[in-house]
């Protein structure tokens, strides 16, 4: 059943599968389109391009045109930045405030670990898409709190990730021994135990990059995400939502750029940090 | 049940009260938390500070924090959380008449997505390794890890713009046959179940297969047990703790994905109620329908550890 023992040690280095090359291709893509999609567009992105509304995919426009026979293509383009760049914004605000929350709930102990960690609890009791969608009504959706809604939505479950993390290697001793040294809180965190945590934790930022993006672009699709003019892929289906009877272009294809990075995030994970936890949607 | 028993699903219980009344806490700071209230959203333009702080007083606003809270609280239990700002109606009455669509919707998706989801995660768990056991996982992956609205939009575009057997649209007021129950019914509960089946098939393989690599197992088939009676008598019964926790786990999800495609479809239940509101930011309504989700959800993730701890061996009798 399981391989055996003398299989593993021969090949100390797993070679990366091809989906998982695949997959840090399609994101490594879709990094560089986030930073250069703008520039790339042909048409820029409120340009009315064509007469023809809900075209089909032809040369001159590659991937039809929207509601307004704008060109689709530059629309994707332009929409990138905010569909990559905010979930990624919001991934470090979460990862970061929860990793480096659970470092000092682990290594401090005490009331600060039992404070931080029933706040945690509750939060956690709360769906994601439920907690976003109280922080939007109260707040509104500028891209700022739209950052900082998925980021503190998402903290917790990487909090809670990190803690088991830490509380592991805190025990460990060379942390022992750290703190025998009589070595700060900052130093023990920072130079003993984050490294040793550091996989697992890069492991669920993607995952958690993931889940973000689906997200926001469900915000969007709700109409409660990036606002008009600026629009991200789930605005995008939004908009285009009456060309549905037509079977358009628009309204499919930003869907499915959406889907492209998911999934190449999920085949990027699976290559590289092997297939241990896998979309509870903590 | 023993006394150890009992003694941990009480404390389980009133941890889930407890947190229950947390969650009420949050959803309050946050509904409340900005300068701009109820009485300045109504006055908009037309108010003026004489206007404003009588209005202010006469809904109670120039209480204490504190003392809204409890307030608000003591409605809710009570069964009347306030009237909507939209159009003065009762909160209670605009969710008492969505709530049973809601209901209808989560039952259904349930009923067809539990017997699936069993049935492909304990089949793959079966012939783990096999052709169909690497399609399933390669499925399930992809369809968690796409958003709901594509699976929707998909369907749509097929069943009802191709192949023009399904309206596009729920329309849940004229059912008469069980067959219209079906055609309105058939896409949002498709989309629904899409999501909640890949999630429960991929924990119920898991917890097959965490009983099927165990020693009492492997003593089994040395023995010469053929694999489905091993599966049928061996394995899952010590499975079906896991198993029922997975699917309340699962369900759970459900109330993230109600909210996407309730919208979608423009089916008049509880989330798209929320979702309305959210856009008027109708803030009694919104306050409402999250506790009432909020519950929801304490509920099943509450009864998913009620069940696994009822179907732990050690500690039964």
């Amino acid at each position: 059943m399981n391989p055996s023992l003398s299989e593993v040690r021969r090949k100390p280095r797993r070679r990366v599968p091809l989906a998982g090359l695949v997959g840090a291709f399609i994101v490594v893509f879709w990094l560089v389109m986030a930073v250069a999609g703008p520039w790339l567009a042909a048409h820029d992105a409120g340009g009315v391009a064509s007469d023809a509304v809900f075209a089909p995919m032809s040369a001159q426009y590659p991937l039809g045109t929207d509601y307004l026979g704008r060109d689709m293509l530059s629309r994707i383009l332009n929409g990138a930045p905010y569909t990559i760049g905010v979930a990624l914004a919001a991934v470090l605000v979460a990862s970061v405030g929860g990793t480096t929350l659970a470092m000092f709930a682990a290594a401090a102990g005490g009331w600060f670990d039992a404070i931080v960690s029933r706040v945690v609890d509750t939060m956690l009791s709360i769906p994601h898409k439920l907690l976003a969608l109280i922080i939007v009504a109260a707040f509104g959706s500028s891209v700022p709190f739209l950052i900082l809604t998925a980021g503190i939505g998402y903290m917790p479950g990487a909090f809670r990730i990190a803690r088991a993390l830490a509380v592991n290697v805190q025990a460990m001793d060379y942390v022992q021994a750290a703190r025998a040294r009589g070595e700060g809180l900052l130093y023990i965190t920072c130079r003993e135990m984050l490294p040793n945590m550091l996989r697992p934790v890069l492991a669920d930022f993607g995952l958690r990059f993931l889940f973000i993006v689906l997200l926001l672009s469900g915000l969007s699709f709700l109409g409660l995400g990036v606002q008009p003019p600026a629009a991200d892929w789930g605005s995008l289906v939004r908009e285009n939502i009456i060309g549905l009877s037509e079977g358009a272009p628009a309204v499919i294809v930003p869907a499915i750029a959406i889907a492209t990075l998911t999934i190449g995030v999920n085949m990027a994970i699976d290559g590289f940090a092997g297939r241990k936890r896998r979309g509870n949607g903590v | 049940m023993n006394g150890q028993t009992l003694r941990l699903i009480v404390n389980r219980l009133g941890v889930a009260l407890l947190t229950l009344l947390a969650v009420s806490v949050v959803v309050f700071a946050i509904t409340s938390l900005l300068p701009g209230d109820a009485a300045q959203a109504l006055l908009g333009q037309e108010s003026t500070p004489e206007l404003l702080a009588a209005l202010r007083q006469k809904f109670g606003l120039d209480q204490p924090a504190y003392l809204r809270y409890v307030h608000w609280l003591g409605g809710l239990l009570a069964g009347n959380p306030g009237n909507a700002l939209a159009n003065g109606l009762p909160v209670a009455q605009l969710i008492g008449s969505r709530l049973p669509n809601s209901l209808v919707l989560a039952a259904a998706a349930a009923a067809v997505s539990v017997p699936v989801a069993l049935t492909i995660g304990i089949t793959s768990a079966m012939a783990r390794g096999s052709l169909y056991d690497r399609v399933v996982n390669v499925a399930t992956v992809w369809v968690v890890s796409v958003p709901e609205f594509l699976i929707a939009t998909v369907a749509v575009l097929v069943f009802a713009v191709k192949l023009r057997w399904l309206s596009a649209l729920s329309r849940i007021d004229d059912i008469a046959t069980f067959g219209d129950f079906v055609r309105a019914y058939a896409m949002p509960v498709m989309t629904l179940c899409c999501v909640i089946v890949a999630q429960m098939a991929r924990m119920t393989r898991a917890a097959v297969i965490d009983q099927l690599t165990s020693s009492y197992v492997e003593m089994a088939r040395l023995k010469g047990v053929r694999p489905v009676r091993m599966v049928l008598t061996h394995a899952l019964p010590n499975a079906v703790g896991p198993i029922a926790n997975a699917v309340a786990l699962s369900l759970a999800y459900l109330i993230g994905g109600v909210i996407i495609v309730e919208s979608i479809f423009n089916y008049p239940g509880i989330a798209s109620l929320m979702v309305d509101s959210v856009t008027m930011r109708d803030m009694p309504v919104v306050q409402a329908c999250a506790m009432l989700f909020c519950a929801a959800y304490l509920v099943l993730l509450t009864t998913a550890d009620v069940i696994a701890i009822l179907s732990n061996p050690r500690l039964r009798k």
